[in-house]
């Protein structure tokens, strides 16, 4: 029997070993799981203060505001609002595109991970004359005349970036989107053009791999 | 690993990388090393942020790749590396009080960009060193280089594995990963590099500045874009050897509360002279003369030989064994047991947790490795009622168990002895995984601290801007005084507790990070023990 009729509550070894003795109560049984905050039999022990302390905390709270204002801290694309707002086009929101903010050591990465750069703004403006094998497109078309207005104005020469660039590949172009915006005077913001290109499966993927 | 390792490093992540990071970390956490293909479509992420993502975290060295043999890359994320972040703060102070604020600025600016040239480090770091000195005061670049040679000469931090060398042949298509790697023996070469200049200040307000800084920028781009003299010589912070500092500080504060100041400087002593000798993993220092001991302690401290030898020998015979004696040429060789010291530190620990009288049940028991209900009591002259209350806590608790020694072949339970016991390996590892969860609790409590007062907090940052501005262009005090005024009375106290709680939350964090760094390095070493 389970405990009913005689020897009531028995267990299979000697209670005594362990320390329970003859007629002790024992604590009722419990019947609900235990509270999400059990109550502190005894105070948390002090923090340590003192300069130490002072110190790292604010050494802490300093790297976090740190490492949101680096390019390593990817933020995620503003979500798309149902209609435009004229204010939209004044938002300085860091433009999310698909380039990467730093100038990461590409000799280090597996080549499968190379995307282009974006060049941070540091008084150089004249972006590149865009090479002929690449497709054309109206981004291209456009760039093309600016970079042609440009021309007349920089002295500067690109030699040593283009031929950089002509190692990257075609897909590594700058795009200096937020330079457009504040130099053109267009109503025409060049970041809503949405080309289509971010649209639907990437390139890079097989269609003919089976998906695991 | 468990739930709460990854939700720690999930949270880690998001704080210190953004969400797209976190996801990319959490799947290859979660699922284990994965190709890129995999990775985008576990996501859902579109492909160039899985790749941003990818580069972050290699960067910091926080993921590493590898290249299979059929051509794909794997990815593999380093989950414990990922929870040293929590450490950073640690490293960084460390630094400081070694080697003055250069050392701190160039940790620093290594942990925060996972790995940095030698030049652009010292460029950097002279920088903003310039900008808190007075007006028309630089930083020069010898002062940094030489705090930065006395890091790498001190093992604090190393080079990265490099590219290798051998040029692709044109035919053969190039590899789809470099295969980095690094000798032991060139990890601490410092490059010979003439680097001068002083650190730059940031102007802000200067017009002409600003010209003639573009005018010089563009030539020195034009200067720059030619190779730097350690082009593809990088350089990171060798977490290593601050964790074996952390533990030579552990160990000497063990000592000093548990004997006195002069025989922690012994210790001290001993191990600042096995620093660079002794392996990371080792469990006894180097065996050291006590002449060699006597020759290095510190200048201030002249005990002469006799009371030397006398101190040694307190420590060798003391049962906590920090110093153990392994020979007698030269005066006697002693040894610090690394091991033992880490021991007794989950004792305090746990004093800390449960109370004094268990915290002595506790010691008793790793002493005494097993002992009877009726012993414990003995032992530790504890009443019999509060024993029993204790040792049952401590039982479901996990952090003693019952071993039964049967007494005749069919166990009968009243002819078995039952003995409490400690298995330290288990208690440790249950505590470091209560530190885990405590941490990650701490760090969502305080991130829903900060999103709850969001709005109030977006208005004081406003308002100190305007305020700012105000004072850079001279207004009035009346006028400051009524922008101070557009935050009430009791907004203001609402930042106030707000601002307490997130520095207690934050200095909570740091302070459980210790209690993790002991009992990682204690299950560390043990399981290392062969």
């Amino acid at each position: 029997g389970r405990g009913r009729g005689r020897g009531r509550g028995q267990m299979t070894f000697n209670v005594e070993a362990v320390g329970i003795g003859k007629g002790d109560a024992l604590p009722p049984p419990t019947l609900q799981p235990s509270p999400l905050f059990p109550a502190l039999e005894r105070r948390a022990a002090p923090l340590p203060g003192g300069e130490e302390g002072e110190y790292m905390l604010a050494l802490k709270q300093e790297l976090r505001r740190a490492m949101r204002g680096l390019p390593y801290f990817i933020k995620p694309g503003a979500p798309r609002r149902d209609i435009e707002r004229y204010s939209d086009k004044y938002q300085l929101s860091s433009p999310v595109d698909s380039a990467i903010d730093w100038n990461p050591d590409w000799r280090r990465l597996p080549r499968e991970l190379k995307i282009r750069v974006r060049r941070l703004r540091k008084g150089r403006t004249a972006p590149l004359v865009p090479k002929q094998h690449v497709a054309l497109d109206k981004e291209e078309t456009i760039k093309k005349l600016e970079s042609l207005e440009k021309k007349e104005e920089e002295v500067t020469s690109e030699e040593e970036e283009e031929k950089e660039e002509e190692e990257e590949g075609k897909e590594e172009e700058e795009e200096e989107y937020d330079e457009e915006e504040h130099e053109e005077e267009t109503d025409y913001v060049l970041s809503y053009f949405d080309n289509g290109e971010s649209f639907g499966p990437d390139s890079d993927d097989n269609g003919d791999e089976a998906v695991y | 690993m468990t739930q709460a390792e990854l939700r720690l490093c999930s949270l880690l992540l998001q704080e210190h990388f953004g969400e797209i990071v976190e996801k990319v970390g959490n799947s290859l956490l979660r699922t284990g090393p994965r190709p890129l293909r995999l990775l985008v479509g576990d996501t859902g992420l579109l492909p160039d942020q899985v790749k941003k993502a990818l580069c972050v975290l290699i960067q910091h060295n926080l993921v590493r790749y590898e290249a299979q043999p059929r051509g794909s890359v794997e990815y593999e994320a380093r989950s414990e590396r990922i929870l040293r972040i929590l450490r950073y703060p640690r490293y960084i102070y460390t630094a400081k009080t070694l080697y003055g604020d250069p050392g701190e600025l160039l940790v620093e600016e290594l942990l925060l960009h996972g790995h940095l040239p030698m030049s652009c480090a010292i460029a950097r770091v002279a920088d903003r060193l310039t900008e808190t000195m007075e007006d028309g005061k630089t930083m020069d670049y010898m002062e940094v280089s030489s705090t930065f040679v006395r890091l790498a000469d001190t093992h604090f931090i190393q080079r990265c594995p490099m590219v290798p060398d051998s040029p692709q042949s044109a035919k053969a298509p190039p590899a789809p990963a470099p295969a980095l790697a690094i000798a032991e023996k060139d990890m601490y070469i410092v490059p010979r590099l003439n680097l001068v200049g002083k650190g730059k200040r940031r102007h802000s307000c200067d017009e002409e500045e600003e010209g003639e800084h573009k005018a010089k920028r563009q030539k020195q781009e034009g200067g720059s874009s030619e190779i730097p003299p350690d082009d593809g010589i990088y350089w990171q912070v060798n977490l290593e050897r601050f964790h074996q500092h952390f533990r030579d500080q552990a160990l000497v504060s063990a000592v000093a509360s548990r004997m006195d100041q002069t025989s922690s400087e012994v210790v001290r002593t001993m191990l600042r002279m096995s620093e660079v000798t002794t392996a990371s993993g080792a469990s006894h220092t180097q065996p050291l003369s006590s002449n060699e001991i006597f020759r290095s302690l510190p200048a201030g401290y002249n005990i002469g030989k006799q009371v030397l030898y006398q101190y040694l020998a307190l420590l060798a015979d003391d049962p906590l064994e920090f110093v153990g004696k392994s020979g007698d040429s030269g005066g006697g060789t002693y040894t610090v047991s690394i091991l033992w010291g880490e021991l007794s530190i989950p004792g305090q620990k746990h004093s800390q947790a449960f109370g004094s009288r268990c915290a002595r049940i506790f010691r008793l028991l790793l002493r005494k490795k097993h002992l009877e209900q009726k012993q414990v009591e003995d032992f530790a002259m504890i009443p019999a009622k509060e024993a029993k209350d204790m040792l049952y806590r401590m039982l479901s608790e996990n952090l003693v168990s019952l071993q039964e020694i049967p007494k005749t072949p069919d166990h009968a339970p009243s002819r078995t002895f039952y003995l409490y016991t400690v298995n330290v390996m288990a208690a440790a590892r249950m505590l470091l995984h209560r530190c885990y969860k405590s941490v990650a609790n701490l760090m969502e409590r305080r991130q829903h601290e900060m999103r709850e007062n969001k709005r109030l907090l977006e208005k004081s940052q406003r308002v100190e801007a305007i305020l700012a501005s105000m004072q850079a262009t001279g207004a009035e005090a009346a006028q400051l005084h009524e922008v101070e005024e557009m935050i009430t009375g009791p907004e203001r106290q609402q930042l106030e507790t707000l601002k307490r709680n997130v520095n207690k939350i934050d200095a909570s964090e740091n302070q459980v990070d210790e209690t993790i760094f002991v009992l990682e390095s204690f299950i560390e070493s043990t399981l290392r023990r062969p």
